[in-house]
């Protein structure tokens, strides 16, 4: 769309308008998607409930692990409503009660909230108190009744809790004081009024209640004990039965409590399987008369029969999983099994007492990528010759959600995007001749056409059929999505790193999924037991001399959650997402510091340094480490140890001594430390300017044509502490003894180029620094507002750099060489401004050359992104601005930061969760790309300056066309008129 | 989604104890957000749905929705002073300052941060609704004429229509002057065509 060289005269012209107020980012109603898109996700899902009801859309409730409880579509995989809950609010279950009601219970047991099925409203919510920490369980009865009101039953904080379905109001409730007491299970025998609960004391010890359901009351209490102990989880066989194992793991118990009597019976796990090795864990399920345990690869299925009776059904060395039981019918229980072999699953429907015939068996096609089976929830429905169908939900390794029905995925959904770890982005391959290019436009006529109906659009004329044409025309534009590079570099490839160890590559464009690839590195194996993603870095952007190649990034991963664990990289293919190499490391990650030096090949140089502060040199060619060597010395980083309020700078020393010694791996040495005084200051937060930052001139002109010049060093560090008290939460410390204070920190003199205290204030802090200035925000705990301070750093060496005169006779210092070890001369410059809303995050857009002013990017507390103009947090605004700074654009000083609702990027979108906000540069100056995430997406492309330097996507060419040929008529109108016009006068 | 609506409408009957004191070792907070039902109704964004309100205390240490009748509560809070933001889209809400006070339970002080006006109950109200995208212009034909292709065109047919009758309103006299001049100077000049060019000679 951009036409950029007829428009460069305009550049100058259109950067004069910005200097008006309005807001820069409006966006018209019938604009949104055009160039944004959204994506709504809901995490792993934990707990799936169905709604069973006969009327109304089939739903199935889930919670999930990012907190997320929802409403899904059963037949497109849609969501109805959703809702996501506090991170201190963790969902403990979920079910369904009175077939419209969703009852979720969360924060350890202590809230039970009621949600309305259809729309997701909250009809009650409920706060349970206990004596103790404990396990909480949900139950909710189909049939329990007190007078009228149906209950739910619920375990929580050591108590034994009845609420009404109706109002959420405790009916009764029951204490379990015993000290060790540990509960395990809720039972409630359909058709009875008693309740069991059952759990372990004092370790060795099982002990059994059994409680009126109408009124709580005790009717029995029985404990026995076991010698040798329990080990953690039982399963339940059937409502008088649980199978558990001993502490060594080795002997499988199966406690029954038949009326009140508690008897156990032994079976050692080597009586039923010959070849068991090592320690059993029990898998947590529900199916009557079976339960299954798993010893090192082999899963076991185990029938009960009898009195204690234990038959081996099934050994399988498959990976498994299995639903848990659905009652079918009067007495039939049903459940699904789910079963690896290649590339295949194999489901099979079972019922409960009959293992060797199947309701259903299914084979079907699986995506590699997706990896094992992690859970299965079933769910049946009536077929119309009366029989049952099943359907099953499966939640798979990387985090994705497929509802199986006939053999088929009916639909999927990759939840695994709603837990974004890290972001990169990457270009697109060149346009080549070979690379077919999707024809844009049909014909003269149908492009003439498309237009007049934009312009119809812009002038207000168009009929609403119109305007649903010009809507679908716009989104369906095939040139927003192709897959090859574009002129303006809109166009890029979004590579993600999720939670699950899976790779996604968006495309900009339309946010599809280009690729997806489950790290084989991040697959949990012997060697590295839960493999952990933590970044990426961008490894191999080819620009110049190495086109032919396609760029790859770099993941760093960790096998386990301590940070001594040994490191895993991966190099993954940009285009394909094929794993080009992995590496397992022998020492582990604790930073990566991608240094600004590439190879012949366009490879990034890293340094790896590990636990034992050796520096390791990745790639390991001689190459590199030729160009490492060259710049040996000007190698500089920090590290932030938080917990002991240390801030270091480290150099390299030489090469590695000792037993790991190789060519790549150097030893450090400590340049200096700044060291926070534990009792009054603790490290909140650490920020640096984003090392791929472009920044234009140096030199700021001001009013009265005056120069300041900036500050510029990617050496700076913003360091933000409070006083250890202030540390908690808003509301935990008072004004008094409550301080921030802010450093401006050269990483590496170590030097505090600047300091400051705000008393009375609080984090959380969030920050971000760009250029020369640094904005953060924090609160204020003396006015209880947030606030937003901005700090900006000037140069003072360079300040008599303005007389011309010496420029001209060559006395300027501007060619002086910089050195970080000579004491700078720095002035800054700050101001405080009042915000209104909490912040999730805080980004700067960022463009090609620097040139287009900035806006900031603020993520707040209701999940939208409010992109701010910087000219708000600027330093010199004063109450009353002179003319000539008036003419510069600076804006009157305000108490507090205005928010203006056109300018929130994410217009009347929610980014649930809002996490990180991350900022691309396109080819064309005036934008940048804009990534927002969380549990949702969203992406768009901003302008901070308009788009001055190309025409908007509704520029009206028909508009054009159509007064060229009016003026074309004119001219031969008037022409004619005048012809004759001569005429005439030449006859009189 | 009606009957809810409607029920925002509802009068508060009773003043809500704002704060109380819990069982345990917290106090709560009660309050209730009401939505008038005029905001948010004009213009075309559409309100956000009532059942997709958080209420939030402390940027996020707690999260909390709201009951059908708009009431919310936070359980086991400690003594001191919080902030309370409600986050609806549509909507601009204030955040809300609330001193909870150990020494005298029951007491109310909540004040908005925004214009620090004092609360007698906790009833949050927006401030102002939030449109978020800009309203087109109605079709008119001054916008045409003002945008650059109209001024163009503006300029074009000043040119070919006033130009003729500027010279046409010229003295014969000064015509034939100026036609003179023309053929002697060579070039003709627009200046030396007008009335007040012809007027120094």
């Amino acid at each position: 769309m951009a036409i950029r060289s007829f428009f460069v005269p305009f550049l100058l012209f259109a950067l004069c308008f910005n200097s008006s107020l309005t807001p820069v980012l409006s966006l018209y109603e019938d604009q949104v998607g055009l160039m944004d898109w959204h994506q709504q996700y809901i995490g792993k899902v934990k707990q799936a409930v169905f709604s069973t009801q006969k009327t109304g859309r089939r739903r199935v409730i889930v919670s999930t692990e990012e907190n997320v409880i929802a409403s899904l579509d059963l037949r497109h995989g849609e969501i109805f409503w959703r809702h996501l809950l506090g991170s201190n609010d963790v969902i403990d279950g979920i079910d369904i009660g009175l077939g419209k009601y969703v009852i979720t219970l969360s924060s350890g047991g202590s809230i039970l909230r009621s949600w309305n099925l259809p729309d997701g409203q909250m009809v009650w919510e409920s706060f349970l108190q206990g004596p103790k920490h404990s396990k909480s369980l949900l139950l909710v009865p189909t049939n329990l009744k007190i007078e009228k009101d149906n209950v739910i039953v619920v375990f929580s904080n050591g108590r034994l809790h009845a609420v009404s379905c109706i109002d959420g109001e405790v009916l009764w409730n029951k204490d379990f004081e015993a000290e060790s007491f540990e509960v395990q299970q809720v039972i409630q025998p359909p058709g009875s009024d008693l309740i069991y609960v059952v759990g372990f004391a004092a370790s060795s010890q099982f002990e059994m209640y059994q409680i009126n359901a109408r009124n709580g009351e005790l009717l029995k209490h029985e404990s026995e004990t076991f010698s040798s102990g329990f080990f953690r989880e039982v399963s339940l066989v059937s409502s008088e039965t649980v199978a558990a194992l001993d502490s060594t793991g080795s002997i499988l118990l199966t406690i029954s409590f038949q009326n009140g009597e508690i008897s156990f019976q032994q079976t050692p796990i080597s009586n039923l399987v010959e070849d068991s090795s090592g320690p059993a864990v029990i898998i947590p399920s529900s199916v009557p008369g079976i339960f299954a345990i798993k010893t090192n690869a082999i899963t076991i299925f185990i029938r009960v029969i009898g009195k204690g009776k234990l038959e081996v059904v099934e050994t399988t060395n498959h990976e498994t999983a299995v639903s848990n039981a659905l009652p079918i019918s009067e007495g039939q229980q049903a459940f699904a099994l789910v079963q690896h072999a290649g590339s295949e699953i194999h489901l099979a429907v079972k019922l409960a007492h009959d293992w060797d015939g199947n309701l259903l068996k299914e084979s079907i096609k699986m995506d590699q990528q997706r990896g094992l089976v992690h859970k299965v929830f079933i769910n049946n429905y009536i077929r119309t010759d009366r029989s049952h169908g099943f359907r099953v939900l499966i939640v798979m390794e990387d985090h994705s959600l497929l509802l199986l029905q006939q053999g088929a995925v009916v639909w999927s959904r990759e939840d695994g995007l709603a837990s974004i770890i890290d972001v990169t982005a990457s270009e697109l391959p060149v346009e080549r001749d070979g690379v077919s290019v999707a024809k844009v436009e049909h014909n003269l006529f149908e492009w003439l056409k498309g237009h007049m109906l934009k312009l119809k659009g812009t002038l207000m004329l168009a009929s609403p059929e119109d305007v649903a044409a010009i809507q679908s025309m716009r989104l369906k534009s095939s040139e927003k999505s192709k897959m090859t590079r574009d002129h303006n570099g809109f166009r890029k490839l979004l590579i993600v790193l999720t939670r699950a160890g899976k790779l996604f590559a968006l495309h900009t464009g339309d946010g599809r999924i280009v690729w997806s690839h489950l790290l084989r590195s991040l697959h949990k194996s012997e060697a590295c037991k839960s493999p952990i993603g933590l970044n990426m870095y961008q490894w191999q952007v080819p620009h110049h001399h190495a086109l032919d190649e396609n760029p790859s990034v770099l993941v760093i991963s960790r096998c386990g959650p301590s940070s001594g664990a040994p490191g895993v990289l991966s190099f993954v293919d940009a285009y394909t997402g094929k794993e080009l190499n992995s590496l397992s490391l022998v020492h582990a990650v604790v930073q990566v510091i991608p240094l600004p030096y590439t190879d012949s090949t366009e490879q990034r140089l890293h340094l790896l340094i590990d636990s034992d502060k050796h520096a390791h040199l990745y790639p390991k060619s001689s190459e590199a480490l030729g160009i490492f060597k060259r710049e040996f010395s000007n190698i500089y980083w920090y590290s932030v140890e938080e917990l002991d309020g240390i801030i270091k700078g480290h150099a390299l020393k030489c090469k590695c001594t000792g037993e790991v010694a190789d060519e790549f791996c150097f030893d450090t040495r400590d340049l200096w430390s700044v060291v926070f005084p534990s009792e009054s200051e603790k490290i909140i937060a650490t920020v640096t300017r984003k090392s791929n930052e472009v920044v234009h001139t140096q030199a700021k002109v001001i009013a009265d044509q005056d120069v300041m010049y900036k500050y510029i060093s990617r050496n700076l560090l913003f360091v933000a502490t409070v006083a250890p008290k202030g540390s908690g939460e808003i509301g935990s410390v008072t004004p008094e003894e409550s301080w921030l204070v802010v450093y401006l920190i050269d990483t590496v003199t170590g030097r505090i180029l600047h300091r400051v205290t705000h008393h009375g204030a609080q984090g959380p802090v969030h920050a971000v620094f760009s250029e020369n200035w640094v904005v953060y925000h924090y609160f204020n705990l003396r006015a209880h507002r947030y606030e937003m301070s901005v700090i900006e750093i000037y140069d003072q060496s360079r300040a008599d750099n303005k007389d011309v005169w010496k420029l001209v006779l060559g006395k300027h210092n501007l060619t002086s060489p910089i050195s970080l070890f000579s004491r700078p001369e720095v002035i800054t410059k700050s101001q405080s401004y009042f915000f209104t809303h909490s912040v999730k995050a805080i980004a700067v857009t960022s463009t090609a050359k620097g040139i287009t002013s900035k806006q900031l990017l603020i993520g707040t507390i209701g999940d939208q992104v409010l992109a701010l103009d910087k000219r708000f947090l600027d330093p010199r605004r004063s109450v009353n601005p002179t003319q000539a700074e008036k003419e510069e654009g600076i804006i009157p000083l305000t108490d507090s930061l205005p928010i203006i609702p056109q300018s929130y990027v994410t217009h009347a979108l929610r980014v649930e969760g809002l996490r990180g906000i991350l900022t691309v540069p396109a080819k064309l100056e005036s934008t940048t790309l804009v990534f927002a995430h969380g549990v949702d997406l969203f992406f768009t492309q901003l302008a901070p300056s308009r788009t001055y330097d190309s025409l908007t996507e509704d520029f009206s060419y028909a508009l054009l066309l159509l007064t060229i040929v009016a003026l074309v008529a004119a001219i031969f109108v008037t022409w004619r008129l005048s012809e004759r016009k001569e005429l005439q006068d030449k006859w009189r | 989604m009606a009957p809810i609506g409607r029920l925002f409408l509802l009068v508060l009957l009773s003043t809500a104890l704002t704060i109380s004191s819990g069982s345990g070792d917290g106090f709560s907070i009660n309050g209730r957000v009401k939505i008038p039902q005029g905001l948010g109704t004009k213009g075309f964004a559409l309100p956000g749905k009532t059942s997709n309100v958080k209420v939030i205390l402390n940027g996020g240490q707690i999260v909390t929705y709201l009951r059908p009748d708009g009431y919310f509560s936070f359980q086991n809070i400690p003594a001191g002073t919080h902030l309370i933001e409600v986050a609806a889209i549509g909507y601009f809400f204030s955040p809300v300052r609330v001193d909870v006070s150990a020494r005298n339970p029951g007491k109310v002080q909540a004040a908005l941060t925004e214009n620090r006006r004092g609360l007698s109950e906790l009833v949050l109200e927006p401030l102002r609704d939030e449109q978020y995208y800009e309203i087109r212009e109605p079709f008119s034909i001054m916008n045409v004429v003002k945008s650059p292709m109209g001024l163009m065109m503006g300029f074009m047919l000043v040119v070919v229509f006033l130009m003729p009758k500027l010279v046409e309103n010229m003295d014969p006299e000064e015509m034939r002057r100026a036609q003179e001049e023309m053929r002697s100077q060579g070039v003709p000049s627009l200046a030396s065509l007008l009335p007040g060019g012809g007027g120094r000679n």
